[in-house]
């Protein structure tokens, strides 16, 4: 048994796995890794199943320091220098960290959000089938809530030593994001091609509930306040104001917005690393190009153990 | 937001779980749509699409499931005064006419157990607050526009606070989780001071509270 002593957490660092599902009819929101495709590099790379729960670290400078024994372990996601003292740690490597060592991320480079995965078994309560984090319902383990500095993250089972493992990054694809026309779509007449024309910026605000985006205002023929439905990530709301909201995964489940469009879950992920002042567009495709990206996405996550080669 | 859409939207969801399609991960009930998430792997949306357009020709399932609850409220909200005033009542008759109908639950959303109820009294309906609050307390009864809501954990709200129940439609340690069904039916039972204080503690180590009227 070993320990993972979080010494300093920025904002947005939490547990999290691939979400739970089956109540979001009681308004309970999935949650879940903003990124799966760095998530389930890092489970692949110690070897556990590619939806394990790992430690999802935000863009800001973050240090654990590791207690009671080794610990095996991996990180990717986005670009940062991350060390042990001078000692510089790979991303998408397997790496150890000996009793008393302290792993120091400096702030994101390129990207958001980093995934450390820690071979062993992370010792908590699923609560619907997931260890994820949603701190306004007060679920998650061990912490219902972000890591904060002080916290104990406890593993079994390590391993006190695993092989030295590489992974060729997954390409993570480039270009526009690309969205399918969302419920309301046909209501907001020409501006969908405001909306598909112009550059977006991610605001400082966002979180993981919402990425706000900067650009010109929207307009909508009806009201702003439609009858309540249903949200799903990456729905992308507009406001009163007209600028939308791109809702991630700790989204409220229903919303009173009109939806103009929704990214597809293949680049959902791609559109969470994007970094706030970063420029970005969007483009529009059909729901069968959508699922055929789904299932090309779905093959390269469960490509990934074969992507790694023993050093 | 009529009843008649809203009561289709839950035979379709009831027809789904009763008669399962495979592919399909889960469903949210809302006022007038069903929202079906579904496994692209598995389903394709216009097959799904093709199956759920004939489940919505065929008669809703036979038997009402829905549930009646009892919902205990003490009526200290911090709007009670002015919408009591707004409408030319006492706050004693604005009491009784939010605790006097069945309201149906046409959604829960936004924040677990959060219960959109239909059913306001037309006369005590209040447009939204222009400032919407940062904080409210957990089990607030408020209204808004035409609706009324019951609503579990403490959050953000733009609508008018009559009071607070001790009951949680959602509680992670206690089984059931959640307590109110999209589709059940809820009336308001006015308590004191004294009998939310006890009822709160009773609810805090996971009782329900709430009672099962039918």
């Amino acid at each position: 048994m070993s320990t993972l002593e979080v010494v300093t957490a920025g904002p947005l660092t939490s547990v999290q796995d691939a979400g739970r599902f089956g109540a979001q009819r009681y308004g309970l929101t999935p949650s879940g890794a903003m990124d799966r495709l760095s998530l389930a590099a890092a489970n692949a790379l110690v070897e556990h199943p590619l939806s394990a729960p790992a430690v999802e670290i935000g863009p800001l400078k973050t240090v654990f320091i590791a207690r009671g024994g080794p610990l095996c372990v991996a990180l990717t996601g986005a670009l940062r220098f991350a060390h042990t003292g001078d000692d510089p740690c790979p991303l998408y490597r397997t790496f150890t960290l000996r009793d008393g060592d302290t792993l120091t991320l400096d702030a994101a480079r390129k990207g958001v959000f980093s995934y450390l995965a820690v071979a062993g078994e992370l010792k908590g309560e699923a609560m619907f089938g997931s260890f994820s984090v949603n701190a306004r319902a007060g679920l998650g383990s061990p912490y219902p809530r972000p890591l904060q500095n002080g916290d104990m993250l406890t593993f079994e089972t390590t391993p006190a030593a695993i092989p030295d493992r590489i992974m060729t990054p997954p390409v993570f694809g480039e270009g526009a994001i690309r969205v399918v026309a969302g419920p309301q779509y046909d209501e907001f007449g020409a501006s969908t091609d405001v909306f598909f024309n112009s550059p977006w910026q991610i605001s400082p605000t966002s979180d993981r509930m919402g990425y706000r985006l900067e650009g010109p205002a929207l307009t909508h023929a009806g009201h702003f306040n439609i009858v309540s439905d249903g949200t799903v990530d990456g729905s992308i709301q507009v406001a009163g104001n007209g600028q939308p909201i791109v809702l991630m995964k700790d989204r409220g489940t229903t919303g009173g917005y009109p939806k103009i469009a929704t990214i597809i879950s293949a680049d959902f992920g791609r559109f969470a690393q994007t970094r706030p002042r970063h420029t970005l567009r969007f483009a529009e495709i059909g729901v069968a190009a959508a699922q055929q990206e789904a299932r090309a996405f779905h093959a390269l996550l469960q490509s990934l153990p074969a992507r790694i080669r023993n050093a | 937001m009529d009843a008649d859409s809203n009561r289709r939207v839950f035979a379709l969801d009831r027809t789904l779980k009763n008669t399962p399609i495979e592919g399909i991960v889960e469903t949210v009930p809302t006022y007038r749509s069903l929202l079906v998430h579904y496994d692209p792997l598995t389903l394709g949306f216009s097959e799904l699409s093709d199956r759920l357009l004939a489940l919505l020709d065929q008669p809703g399932s036979a038997g009402n499931l829905s549930r009646h609850w009892r919902v205990p409220v003490f009526y200290d909200g911090l709007d009670l005064d002015d919408v009591a005033k707004a409408h030319d009542m006492s706050p004693d008759e604005l009491i009784q006419r939010h605790s006097t109908p069945r309201y149906d639950v046409a959604m829960i959303g936004f924040t677990p157990g959060f219960s959109y109820l239909r059913g306001l009294d037309p006369a005590i309906a209040t447009p939204r607050r222009a400032q919407p609050r940062i904080a409210t307390p957990a089990g607030t009864i408020s209204i808004g526009g035409a609706q009324a809501a019951l609503q579990c954990l403490a959050g953000p709200s733009g609508w008018h606070l009559l009071g607070r129940t001790p009951v949680r439609t959602f509680h992670p340690q206690r089984d059931p989780v959640f307590l109110i069904e999209p589709g059940d039916t809820v009336t308001f039972e006015r308590i004191d001071a004294a009998a939310f204080d006890r009822l709160e503690r009773l609810a805090e180590r996971g009782e329900t509270v709430a009672e099962l009227i039918s």
